[in-house]
C-alpha cells in the first residue's frame, strides 16, 4: 500500500472510531470509493464493480498472504453469500437464512439470526442466501419463505418482518438486497414454479412497500401481448440476482431470469417480456425506463440474472454483462441500445444476428422429445457467480464454463407450488470433461485476453483489487490469486470446501483483509 | 434459475410423509395418466443418471429390470427415491441438482411409471459365471487392477457392485472401449472425490517418470496412484514435466483378447455379485 494510501485509511478508520454509532447513510454508499476500507453493498459499489481499492496487498507480497481466522458455521449446504464489511463488522449470510454479525478483526460472532422456515418452502437450487444489504442501523434479508426482514445491525433483534409473496405457491428470496436512497430493492425467485416475477421496493424504516415491478406485464400494459393466452399468468421472469444504480439519471438496473416453464417454449409464443431482460427502473417509483431482452423466448434456462456491470468507456455510459447464454454485452446505459453482442464461451445456439445485432436463436436449438445437445448447457457460460470490472486495468474478469446439455421436453401441466419446467436437460457425454475459466475481456476490443483454466468449472464470484490482483475461488476449494494482467496464479490456499461465493476486501487498523465463503466457512486472509 | 449442483441435504420425514411411506403399494398403482406424469417427472429427476427410457446408463443401473438391487416393494421404491442410497451416486430428492424436489404425488408417479416400464419376465440369464470368475481373476488379468470383494488390484475401480449400478451394455462397453468414457457422473455433487481414473504421467525434479492414475487433482497438486500402487503427492509446481489424459490405463479388450462369449462370461460373474 502506497504510504497517501495508508494516511487516508488510518484517517477514516480513526473518524469511524470516533462515531461509534456509524450509521450506514445513503451518502456512504453513493461514495463508497471514499472509503475502500469497507463494502458496503453486494458489489462494493453502486456500479456493480466488485472492485477494491485497497492495494496494501499487491503482486509483490500476496505470496505471504496467510489465513487470519475462519469462522465455522456448523450447517450444511452451500454458502453464496457476499459478506459486508462495515467499520470493523463483518455481516454475511448461511444456509436455511441464517445471518450473522462478526467481528472483522478475529472471526468472532456478535450475534446470529437464524430464521424459523416452514418445512414447505420451495427453493429451486438450494437452501441458500447470496447476501445482506445495509442501510441506517439496520440490515436486510430476503428470505426462503418470501419475506423481507430488518435486522438490528448491532443486535440482530428483528426490527420488522413482511411478506413480499406466499412461498407456498413457489416464490421465495436469494437475493442479497440492495438499498438505494431509502428504499430496500429485491427481486424474486421462483422461475421453475411459475410464478409471475417481480422487482420490490421497499420503506427501509417501516418495511411498508413503495412500488412493485411485475416482471411479467398484466392485461393491458406493454409488453402482455409477447404472451400467448394465459401464459403470462405463469410466466416466471424472476430477478434473484442483485442489480446496480447509477445515481447521475436515478435509475436502478435489475435482471431478469427464465420464463416459465423454463426450458419448454410451446404454449408460451412470443418474446415473453421482461423475461430474460436488464431493465432500467426509476429508482423512486419503478416505472420502467427501458429494457433489453438478452434471449426472446427462452427454451433453455438461460437467465440473464448477471450483475449488470457499469462501465465509463470512450466518452459513453455503457453496461456489460456476460450472459449465461454465452455473449458478452455492452449496451448504452443511457438508452438501453445494444452495442455489441460477442460470443465469450462455446456456445452452438446462435449464428446469425437480428438488426440491432442480437444473437438470434436457431430454430434447431430448441428441446425435442428424444433430446438435443446445445451449448451453452442449462447452468450456462456463466451463471449467478458476480464479475469484476477493474477500473485500473479496464478489463471485465468473469468465471466461466463450457459445458454442454442435452435438452428434452417433459411437458408438465402447472400447478401451484409444483415445479414447473416442461423440460429436462442433463449433461451431454460428448462434451465432457466440463471445463471451467477466468477470462478477462477487454470492453474495448471485445476480445479475450487472458484466459486461465481450473481444473474444473467453479461457481465462485471474482474480485478485483488495485493492488493488481485478482482473487476467485474453486470447486477443489482454493482460493486463488492472480495478476490482473497475465491471469498467472501468485497465491493460493486450499480451504477444504467448494467455493459458491465471490471474494470481497475491507481494511481495519490500516491492514488489507480479502474475505470469502467457501464449504461452510468464512474465511479472512491477510499479510503476516 | 440456476439449478446448480447443491451439497446433500438429508430430507426430514415428516407423519404424512412416513405414513404413505409405509403403504406397501402405491396409491396410483396402474393408473396410466400417473405412469405418464411420472415418465416426465422421471425425464426431469432420474434420467440425468438413469437415461430417458430408465434403462441406465454409465452412472446408473437400469429401472426396466424387474429384480432391482435396492428395491422390492413401491414402498422401498418410495424411500430410495425419497432419501436416497448413503454411499452411492443415488441421492436424497431435490439434492441432485436437477430439480427442486418432488412431492409424495410426483414420487408416486415416477413409481408408477417405472413399474410400467418393467419387463416382466426376468431376461434369460446369459454367459457362465464360474467361468468368467476364472477369467477374471486368470487369463483376462481383470483383477491385476481391479477389486471384486477384498481380492485384486486397487488401479481401477473396485467392481463388486458395479453390475448393480451399471447397465450390461455400459460393462460391455467399457471393457470394449475403457477410454471411450472413463468413470463418469463423480462430478459436481459428490465434487469432494471426483475420481474419473485419468492416466497420468510425471517427470519429476530429479527425472524419476511416475505413471498412474489420478485419485483426486487441484489445480496446484494432483494425488496419484502409481502403477505400483504407491500413493503419490505431487505438486504441479515441483515436477519437471505433467501429463493426463483421459485415455484410460486400461488396456482395450477386443474380441481377439476376449471372445464375445467370454466377455458374457465375465459379465455373468460380476452379475452374481449384485444378485439378492
Amino acid at each position: 500500500m502506497r504510504a497517501s494510501r495508508i494516511i487516508a485509511v488510518s484517517a477514516a478508520a480513526l473518524l469511524c472510531c470516533a462515531c461509534s454509532a456509524a450509521q450506514v447513510t445513503f451518502e456512504r454508499l453513493l461514495n463508497s470509493a471514499k472509503e475502500p476500507q469497507n463494502w458496503m453493498t453486494y458489489s462494493g459499489n453502486y456500479s456493480g464493480h466488485r472492485f477494491s481499492g485497497l492495494d496494501q496487498i499487491s503482486t509483490r507480497n500476496v505470496h505471504s498472504l496467510i489465513p487470519k481466522w475462519v469462522y465455522q458455521l456448523g450447517s450444511t449446504g452451500k454458502l453464496e453469500t457476499s459478506p459486508l464489511e462495515v467499520d470493523g463488522i463483518l455481516y454475511a449470510t448461511g444456509q436455511d437464512d441464517r445471518a450473522f454479525a462478526l467481528d472483522a478483526r478475529t472471526g468472532r460472532p456478535i450475534w446470529l439470526y437464524q430464521r424459523q422456515l416452514p418445512s414447505d418452502i420451495r427453493p429451486c437450487c438450494g437452501r441458500v442466501n447470496r447476501g445482506l444489504a445495509i442501510l441506517g442501523d439496520k440490515v436486510f434479508m430476503a428470505t426462503l419463505d418470501a419475506h423481507l426482514i430488518a435486522l438490528d445491525a448491532k443486535t440482530g433483534a428483528v426490527l420488522w418482518d413482511i411478506v413480499a409473496a406466499d412461498y407456498r405457491t413457489g416464490y421465495s428470496f436469494t437475493v442479497a438486497p440492495l438499498a438505494v436512497k431509502g428504499l430496500i430493492v429485491i427481486g424474486v425467485s421462483g422461475g421453475e414454479y411459475g410464478i409471475r416475477g417481480f422487482i420490490d421496493a421497499y420503506d427501509a424504516a417501516t418495511g411498508q412497500r413503495k412500488w412493485r415491478f411485475y416482471t411479467v406485464p398484466g392485461p393491458g400494459e406493454p409488453g402482455h401481448d409477447t404472451w400467448q393466452g394465459d401464459s403470462w399468468k405463469v410466466g416466471g421472469a424472476p430477478a434473484w440476482n442483485t442489480g446496480t444504480y447509477d445515481p447521475g439519471t436515478n435509475q436502478i438496473f435489475w435482471p431478469t431470469g427464465n420464463p416459465s416453464p423454463s426450458n419448454r417454449g410451446a404454449g408460451r409464443a412470443g418474446d415473453n417480456l421482461y423475461s430474460n431482460c436488464l431493465l432500467a427502473l426509476d429508482g423512486d417509483t419503478g416505472k420502467l425506463n427501458w429494457y433489453f431482452q438478452f434471449t426472446k423466448h427462452d427454451e433453455h434456462d438461460w437467465d440473464a440474472t448477471q450483475v449488470p456491470v457499469m462501465i465509463e468507456a470512450g466518452g459513453k455510459h455503457l453496461i456489460a454483462q456476460a450472459n449465461r447464454n454465452g455473449f458478452f454485452y455492452l449496451l448504452d446505459r443511457v438508452s438501453g441500445k445494444l452495442i455489441s453482442a460477442t460470443a465469450y464461451g462455446k456456445q452452438t445456439w446462435s449464428d446469425t444476428k437480428d438488426s440491432d445485432g442480437r444473437p438470434v436463436a436457431k430454430k434447431e436449438a430448441s428441446p425435442t422429445l428424444q433430446g438435443h445437445t446445445v451449448c451453452p448447457g442449462a447452468l450456462g457460460s456463466t451463471n449467478f457467480m458476480p464479475p469484476t470490472y477493474s477500473p485500473q486495468t479496464g478489463t471485465f474478469y468473469v468465471t466461466a464454463r463450457d459445458q454442454c446439455d442435452i435438452f428434452s421436453t417433459a411437458p408438465q401441466p402447472y400447478e401451484p407450488g409444483h415445479a414447473f419446467y416442461g423440460s429436462a436437460y442433463f449433461p451431454s457425454e460428448d462434451s465432457e470433461p466440463y471445463l471451467g475459466f477466468l477470462k478477462a475481456i477487454d470492453p474495448a476490443t471485445r476480445q479475450i485476453k487472458g484466459t486461465f483454466q481450473h481444473t474444473s468449472p467453479t461457481w465462485s464470484g471474482v474480485l478485483s483489487t488495485a493492488g493488481g490482483l485478482v482473487f476467485s475461488g474453486d470447486a477443489e476449494g482454493n482460493f486463488i490469486a492472480f495478476d490482473s494482467s497475465s491471469l498467472k496464479p501468485l497465491w493460493h490456499f486450499q480451504m477444504g470446501g467448494a467455493v459458491y461465493a465471490p471474494p470481497i476486501a475491507f481494511a481495519l487498523d490500516g491492514k488489507q483483509y480479502v474475505a470469502i465463503a467457501a464449504g461452510s466457512a468464512v474465511y479472512a486472509f491477510g499479510l503476516p | 434459475m440456476f439449478r446448480c449442483y447443491p451439497a446433500a441435504l438429508v430430507a426430514s420425514l415428516s407423519l404424512a410423509f412416513a405414513a404413505q411411506a409405509l403403504a406397501q403399494r402405491n396409491p396410483l398403482a396402474g393408473d396410466p395418466k400417473a405412469a405418464k406424469a411420472g415418465e416426465y417427472e422421471f425425464r426431469i429427476n432420474c434420467a440425468l443418471c438413469h437415461g430417458l427410457g430408465a434403462r441406465g446408463g454409465g452412472r446408473g443401473p437400469d429401472l426396466t429390470t424387474a429384480t432391482k438391487k435396492h428395491t422390492h416393494s413401491d414402498a422401498d421404491m418410495f424411500q430410495v427415491i425419497s432419501n436416497g442410497i448413503p454411499g452411492t451416486a443415488m441421492p436424497a430428492n431435490g439434492t441432485n441438482g436437477q430439480g427442486v424436489g418432488m412431492t409424495d404425488r410426483e414420487i408416486w408417479q415416477i413409481v408408477a411409471y417405472i413399474r410400467s416400464q418393467e419387463v416382466k419376465a426376468p431376461a434369460k440369464p446369459i454367459g457362465n459365471a464360474a467361468h468368467g470368475k476364472e477369467l477374471f481373476y486368470g487369463d483376462a488379468n481383470c483383477s491385476l487392477c481391479h477389486m471384486v470383494r477384498g481380492k485384486g488390484g486397487r488401479l481401477g475401480p473396485d467392481l463388486t457392485g458395479v453390475a448393480g449400478s451399471r447397465t450390461r451394455e455400459a460393462i460391455i462397453d467399457s471393457v470394449r472401449n475403457p477410454s471411450r468414457r472413463l468413470a463418469l457422473g463423480l462430478t459436481e455433487p459428490t465434487k469432494e472425490f471426483p475420481q474419473e481414473y485419468e492416466t497420468v504421467t510425471a517427470v519429476t525434479s530429479d527425472g524419476k517418470q511416475i505413471k498412474g492414475v489420478t485419485l483426486n487433482e487441484d489445480t496446484f497438486s494432483v494425488q496419484v496412484m502409481d502403477m505400483s500402487e504407491q500413493i503419490r503427492s505431487l505438486e504441479k509446481d515441483h515436477l519437471r514435466s505433467f501429463q493426463k489424459t483421459r485415455t484410460s490405463a486400461m488396456p482395450k479388450y477386443g474380441t481377439d483378447t476376449l471372445s464375445d462369449r467370454d466377455l458374457d462370461d465375465v459379465v455373468a460373474f460380476l452379475m452374481t455379485l449384485v444378485a439378492k
